[in-house]
């Protein structure tokens, strides 16, 4: 781990990207138009299973305007992440309501909306798989006829033919049957709660022309430019040095802009007009059912304990719906699998972790990445496990918390150096919340105040070539640019790589230029800005980078100074002898190289470059799991405070409560906006949302008035956030990844404390008031 | 004056303080007007609904959703967009306060606070929140919204 000087690390500085935005004047994607760019609109599915008979566009053409009206069979072919499962426009049936079937380009977006509508699609309809259990049936209608067919992108993705099943992941870990006989107590609960969205106020927007060069330039809103060159390259025979991806501020992703859907649309789109550059943008109803959404999940878990109340056995089955195509729920799947225990050691463990197909919208990364819908199940099961064994919720989770020499449910090895401190957060949190003065309490005739208490953590789970590469340019003024291809979607990435900079080059904030755009050709190549990953792979690129402009700055200076490169130190703008720090010269004069008085010139333009690659991570074991799929585990506590109203089962949440071992936090200031805004996604999440299926699967709530997410007033009355910083050895300053934490314990917190409060065990999301109230009726019968 | 989808006509708008000649349909959006021909972005489309708040801007001081308002019944009123709003107080306050993420509702809650400034400086916690429930943040989760509003009303009633 690198030794820190306190110039920036560690410190509350202000987002370089702050000013901009108030003032209302950075750009988004859909805020750039040109003159002559044409539009496109999406015909979308009316029905959730159909067999699609006829398309029939001629009032479509009558609009003034259309330019060009695309079906699935201007490209009949699948693509896909892991599982190349998805025709980007349905060919012979569509699977999900809302599916894009064809694209209508015109000239304007009203004209290609008008003729979209009048585009008629004669429909067939067929039996709906409307849940995940209904698709997990022998005999089920089938979302897809030939998976077992389809292209495997990449490993650990195990379709079964003739079944819903799009993957199944296992994980056999010591002797489950044999133990789970042995064990004195037992629990068995299901979990469930149906798909819903990311909700980024930003909706996705791209632009794409193809040059007759052949060169394809497309603008995005996207976590992963270098993944749609892959897919563009993949699927449609582009070479890859002719795909260029921009993109600039993202306007929020939550992990919904990670994956690939329209680009691949607005470059068909292109194609059909000659390669005129072609908009595509989705309308809020379109981003959230078109585009790819959030899980949901049917969760099984049955813990055993042995007399002491350690937990010795646990089963986990997970049917994941995945909605009509696997996207990244295919890894969402193996993530939920490899680390199904929570941060419990659980020496015997069996899961089965299925990606389901469904006719529902499909369903790609959300923040977290398995690890806020696992959680929520586990820590119900803690709850009630401790119920039956009458031992303090807080204690339960003490005794059984895993630890180094312990090895996770992939049988990976837990060591000092790779995971948080869960016992202290659990202290922490336990302090923070006030978890002594009682779990419940009633405060009047009506009023209830219980509290609930979540521990989780988890892995990322990245590819095992993940990686991310830094270009450090100096300007003549001594100040520098960094050229990186981490995107700025919100969480501050670009300012706490510019604090890494400023650490290591001991150079002031203000010295530190970094460009909000990325360029797939200017960049050097970035795996992607997800999983919590970037500080990492990003912050261990541009520390890398920093040390080698160090050691070109030492060389220069050291023939501007007559000296060995050895005696010379960086910092303050300056290059100086370390044991003469009055002699030195000004990184400036330096900068663009030495020039000798006689106007003679050396070294030139000091320009540093760093990388960085995942190390020695594996795929996991198609039979048992066995594999190292993550570099280190964050782990952390949350809880929650309600105050429960006995008479319309209403609640009002007081305190949200999160400590979090993420190794050396670089910006506390911004590591406690994410911690706040993981809270309020994953509270807005678990009380209130979820899509509304019909019995035909139409969704009945795609927009924002009847898609309810938590509004100005209804966060918590309190948020507190608290730090333990046990440094991660390969971290950057001992830095650990924080992004997606926030999120991942509050819909268990939630539950647990609305247990509490109301008497019943609530395992089902999202928790609304009729919800607590129908469970009770239940319990009361 | 503008038959109905077929024809557009030339219109004049006032915004922030200069009047400016505009090209509209009569089924032209305010927010489209301001984006596409005015290249005032900072007015967000977000939801094209009036749920989300992205696009408010000041019409005669008041918010407004401009998806929500056509430029046609917007000529001869004073509009103000965040564009107008140059090193206000409130944007500073905005930065200060750590109420900004990816910053795509910023512009909405500036001005609905601006106004909210203006017209209720002395607003209560529950007034301050009837009027900020009109406008959606995915990222932060209000608490840091909610401090920087507090601090502008705070500022405007001192020095009152």
């Amino acid at each position: 781990m690198q030794d820190r000087t306190g110039t920036a690390v560690g410190k509350p500085i202000q987002r370089i990207d702050a000013v901009e935005k108030a003032a209302g004047t950075v750009r988004y994607i859909d805020d750039y138009t040109l003159p002559g760019l044409a539009h496109a609109k999406l015909v979308k599915s009316s029905y959730a299973h159909a067999k699609i008979n006829s398309i029939d566009s001629t009032e479509a053409w009558k609009v003034p305007g259309v330019r060009a009206i695309i079906t699935g069979k201007m490209f009949p072919y699948h693509i896909g992440p892991i599982l190349a499962d998805r025709p980007p426009l349905a060919i012979e049936k569509v699977r999900y309501y809302g599916e894009p079937v064809a694209i209508v380009v015109a000239d304007h977006e009203h004209q290609a909306k008008r003729a979209a509508a009048l585009v008629k699609v004669d429909y067939e309809p067929l039996q709906v798989v409307n849940s995940v259990r209904d698709a997990f049936q022998t005999g089920a209608p089938l979302v897809h006829e030939n998976s077992g067919q389809y292209m495997k992108i990449i490993s650990n993705v195990y379709p079964v033919q003739g079944t819903n099943i799009g993957s199944h992941i296992k994980i056999r870990k010591g002797d489950f049957i044999k133990t789970w006989e042995a064990c004195t107590t037992k629990v068995k609960e299901t979990y469930s709660f149906n798909l819903s969205d990311h909700v980024a106020l930003e909706t996705r927007s791209t632009r794409v022309e193809i040059k007759s060069s052949g060169k394809v330039i497309i603008h995005t809103t996207t976590q992963s430019p270098f993944t749609i060159k892959k897919v563009m390259n993949q699927f449609f025979n582009i070479e890859l040095g002719n795909i260029i991806v921009h993109t600039t501020i993202v306007g929020g992703a939550f992990g919904g802009k990670g994956t690939v859907q329209l680009e691949p649309l607005a470059y068909l789109a292109s194609k059909a007009i000659g390669g005129k550059m072609v908009k595509l943008n989705y309308e809020r109803e379109e981003d959230l059912i078109t585009a790819p959404c959030h899980i949901g999940v049917e969760a099984t878990i049955s813990l055993g304990t042995n007399k002491d109340g350690k937990i010795i056995a646990g089963q986990y089955t997970f049917l994941i719906d995945s909605g009509a195509y696997t996207d990244q729920a295919a890894g969402i799947t193996r993530a939920m699998a490899l680390d199904c225990t929570g941060p419990y050691n659980v020496p015997n463990v069996w899961c089965d972790s299925y990606c389901m197909y469904t006719n529902h919208p499909y369903a790609t990364s959300f923040r977290g990445y398995a690890h806020p819908e696992l959680t929520f199940a586990v820590e119900r099961t803690m709850d009630q496990l401790a119920k039956k064994l009458s031992i303090d919720p807080i204690e339960l989770r003490k005794m059984n918390t895993i630890q180094p020499g312990d090895t996770s449910p992939t049988q990976s090895v837990i060591t000092a150096n790779n995971i948080g401190d869960t016992l202290k957060c659990l202290e922490r949190a336990r302090e923070l919340i006030q978890w002594d003065e009682g779990q419940r309490l009633e405060i009047s005739n009506n009023k209830i105040r219980a509290k609930g208490i979540s521990t989780f953590w988890k892995t990322s789970t990245t590819a095992t070539n993940a990686q991310s590469g830094a270009i450090l340019k100096f300007e003549a003024d001594g100040s520098v640019n960094l050229n990186c291809a981490a995107i700025e979607l919100g969480q501050g990435t670009k300012t706490i790589l510019a604090q890494i900079i400023a650490e290591r080059l001991k150079l002031e904030m203000n010295k530190i230029h970094i460009t909000m755009e990325v360029n797939s050709s200017y960049d050097p190549h970035q795996w992607r800005t997800v999983a919590s990953s970037t500080t990492f792979l990003a912050g261990r690129a541009v520390l890398a980078a920093c040390d080698d402009a160090i050691s070109q700055l030492k060389r220069t200076a050291s023939i501007a100074l007559k000296c060995s490169k050895e005696d010379l130190e960086v910092g303050g703008g300056r290059v100086y002898l370390k044991p003469n720090p009055d002699y030195g010269v000004q990184i400036k004069d330096i900068a663009l190289g030495y020039q000798y008085p006689n106007g003679h010139a050396v070294e030139g333009q000091v320009v540093g470059h760093g990388k960085y690659i995942q190390r020695h991570l594996t795929p996991m074991d198609k039979e048992t799991g066995f594999g190292k799929p993550g570099p280190w585990w964050s782990v952390g506590t949350q809880a929650i405070e309600v105050e429960w109203d006995t008479r319309d089962y209403t609640y009002k949440i007081l305190k949200a409560v999160t400590v979090l071992d993420g190794g050396t936090i670089i910006n506390p200031a911004t590591a406690t906006q994410q911690m706040r805004g993981g809270m309020y996604l994953g509270l807005s999440f678990a009380s209130s949302e979820a899509f509304l299926f019909d019995e035909g699967g139409i969704v009945q709530n795609p927009q924002l008035r009847t898609y309810q997410i938590i509004r100005f007033g209804e966060q918590p009355v309190e948020y507190l956030v608290d730090f333990i910083e046990s440094p991660a050895a390969d971290g950057p300053y001992g830095a650990r990844g924080i992004g997606e934490y926030g999120v991942i314990g509050m819909a268990g917190a939630l539950a647990n404390s609305l247990s509490a409060a109301a008497q019943v065990e609530l395992n089902h999301l999202p928790l609304i008031p009729e919800l607590i109230w129908k469970t009770k009726k239940e319990h009361l019968k | 004056m503008i038959k109905n989808g077929s024809s557009k006509s030339v219109v004049k708008l006032h915004v922030n303080g200069d009047s400016h000649e505009v090209t509209i349909r009569s089924a032209d959006t305010l927010l489209l007007t301001l984006r596409e021909q005015l290249g005032l972005n900072g007015a967000k489309r977000a939801c094209e609904n009036g749920d989300c708040g992205a696009c408010t801007i000041l019409i005669n001081g008041e918010p407004m959703h401009s998806c929500l308002s056509l430029a046609i019944e917007s000529i001869n009123q004073p509009i103000t967009t965040i564009e107008g709003l140059k090193a206000s107080n409130i944007q500073e306050t905005f930065v200060e306060k750590w109420a900004i993420q990816c910053g795509y509702c910023t512009p909405g809650f500036i001005l609905n606070c601006h106004a909210l400034a203006e017209t209720e400086p002395n607003a209560t916690d529950e007034v301050i929140e009837e009027w900020m429930q009109s406008n959606l943040c995915r990222c932060t989760g209000y608490q840091e919204i909610k401090e920087a509003v507090k601090t502008v009303l705070q500022a405007k009633t001192n020095k009152i």
